[in-house]
């Protein structure tokens, strides 16, 4: 059953938010629910297509295997599955199995009375995704915008989408996002490091409290945000990350198609340098 | 249906000022008298203060400021100490390191690159002074120095960029000016000289984790605070008697994934991946022209990119 010693009394009916009790069951650790279904199905279907995709291409190389989008040609209308086809539905059955993931870790949450912080977060995912992936595209007229499937494959979109705006760096959302990818990092160790040294205090040392953390971040930077305050951080950093990373690349293009390092000029020419 | 979600607190209770564990002895006292900023108070503790400065903080401090000075300074003569121009142009000045032609040389002239070394030395000499501080600060509590090493960590991507490469290469020149456009122009040119950085399995690399630690923070800082109304966020209680806010974070991510951390090893799987962002960084940028020229090339080598 994969049961933790103290998970049975956990495990009681509730908390679903379509299907009542029909889906109300486990399958090893794995909670199902409505939304497990929908994630099995649009998941299972996608990485078929997925495979079926690898299997028409040129290659089997892990690294290479390609699904692209349709070509800029059919603008926003459906291509051919062997020439874009498969890459938009995949895309649907991403969207879908993301969508019925974050709805079924809202169903855990309420049934485990817990807050609903962890399926707002991922909303921010999707939320990029769906930026990436669609909004870009439409915005600009044809699915051959969006990001290819493939390992290296999205790299290398990466990377032209960027030099098309001459240095990518130089966008200023980007700029935010970095910093704050950066920021959620440097945090994240500051955090981790905090409660390791105060639990894994070695040489015979007792365990340590929160006031050793709050003392220890004083001595060191003269503020401590404490225990509740460092959560609170963490996750508005890590979603403002992922926030600006759909915005850097929804207005590359749609809002701003030159270089981004002309887009500073403003800067350099405000009136008031006389 | 709507319950408090717990995102921010709405009532700040004020006690006396927290004045720290005491220190042992030898040490010298705490600075400052502690002060509070309600808008602070609003995510985390109000408190600000005290300090322990020392004499390693005082020397950090004072050498960064070097630094920042001959960087600020290099940049306003640059504009020939205009101040409307310094303002306009700032986020374009640079100081540069030395030319190409100056090789390693230790004291080349000042407009050669020798302002440049002067900064960095003030800079790194104040990183590892803050190091030294953050180890020994740790070690006065009987804390363990986790925080010491994962910082080693940044500053071993920062001696790459700016020390051990260079010497590798055989010249100054190969460094990261300092400066906001130029250092991402740095950047920039750096990855379309060595065939794109994409290719850079250590790159790759450095990546995942940066995007993994944003990842997990997003996950462990929504699982905490999902579970404060069990008190999780006293985390070290946690770890030690585990209660139900452990037991419910637990749960929520083995019956969402199938598997799950336990209090203590959240933060450990947090350190490893904020860790690893900048160690396999460093190595993707230390053989970076020293063991790879051209990262496309090497990447059609291995058969993940194709030749065109």
């Amino acid at each position: 059953m994969a049961l933790l010693s103290f998970e049975r009394k956990y495990r009681v009916r509730g908390g679903t938010l379509l299907g009542g009790d029909l889906f109300d069951f486990w399958v090893g650790p794995f909670y199902v629910g409505f939304f497990g279904v929908t994630s099995i199905l649009f998941s299972a279907l996608g990485t078929a297509l997925i495979v079926y995709g690898a299997a028409i291409g040129p290659t089997w190389n892990i690294w290479r295997i390609n699904i692209s989008p349709p070509d800029i040609s059919y603008g926003l209308s459906l291509a051919p599955l062997a020439e874009g086809g498969l890459w938009q539905a995949i895309t649907v059955c991403a969207l879908g199995a993301f969508c019925s993931w974050a709805l079924r870790e809202v169903e855990i949450a309420r049934k485990l009375g817990i807050g609903m912080h962890v399926p707002f977060a991922f909303a921010f995912a999707i939320l990029a995704y769906f930026s990436l992936e669609v909004v870009r595209p439409v915005l600009m007229g044809a699915w051959g915008f969006a990001f290819p499937y493939g390992i290296f494959s999205h790299l290398e979109w990466v990377s032209n989408t960027g030099y098309k705006y001459i240095n990518f760096h130089y966008n200023p959302a980007h700029m935010i996002a970095v910093s704050l990818f950066f920021a959620t990092t440097f945090a994240l160790s500051l955090h981790g490091s905090l409660i390791l040294s105060a639990a894994n205090p070695g040489g015979g040392e007792a365990v340590k409290t929160p006031e050793h953390e709050d003392t220890f971040f004083r001595d060191v930077m003269g503020y401590s945000i404490g225990t509740l305050g460092i959560h609170r951080l963490g996750l508005f950093l890590a979603l403002a990350a992922v926030f600006w990373s759909a915005v850097c690349i929804v207005i590359s293009g749609p809002v701003w198609s030159q270089g981004w390092p002309e887009w500073w000029n403003w800067w350099r020419n405000l009136p008031i340098w006389g | 249906m709507a319950r408090y979600q717990n995102i921010l607190t709405q009532v700040q209770v004020r006690g006396p000022a927290e004045l720290g564990i005491a220190l042992p002895t030898g040490q010298m006292p705490r600075d400052g008298k502690p002060w509070y900023i309600h808008w602070l108070g609003i995510i985390g503790n109000a408190q600000i203060g005290p300090i322990y400065l020392g004499w390693l903080g005082v020397a950090s401090l004072f050498t960064g400021f070097i630094a920042f000075e001959i960087i600020g300074l290099n940049m306003f003569a640059s504009v020939n100490w205009s101040p409307g121009e310094f303002l306009r142009q700032l986020p374009w000045l640079s100081l540069q390191p030395p030319p190409e032609e100056v090789g390693l040389q230790l004291f080349p002239a000042l407009d050669q690159g020798g302002w440049w070394l002067m900064a960095g030395f003030f800079m790194t000499t104040s990183l590892i002074l803050w190091w030294a501080r953050t180890y020994l600060r740790a070690k006065a509590l009987g804390l363990g120095t986790h925080v010491a090493w994962a910082f080693a960590s940044a500053i071993w991507l920062c001696v790459v960029l700016g020390f051990i490469r260079p010497i590798l290469m055989g010249h100054w020149s190969e460094a990261v000016p300092f400066g906001i456009f130029p250092h991402l122009d740095w950047v920039g040119s750096f990855s379309i000289r060595y065939g794109n950085l994409f290719y850079d399995p250590f790159h790759c690399l450095s990546i995942a984790f940066l995007y993994g630690s944003t990842l997990l923070f997003a996950m462990h800082g929504a699982t905490i605070l999902a579970v404060s109304r069990y008190g999780g966020e006293r985390e070290l209680e946690q770890i030690t008697d585990r209660g139900t806010a452990s037991e419910r974070a637990a749960l929520f991510w083995r019956w969402t994934m199938g598997f799950n951390a336990t209090m203590e090893s959240i933060h450990r799987w947090a350190w490893w991946f904020a860790v690893l962002t900048p160690l396999t960084g460093g190595i993707g940028i230390l053989i970076t022209g020293t063991l790879v020229d051209d990262w496309h090339g090497w990447a059609v080598i291995h058969h993940f990119a194709f030749s065109n």
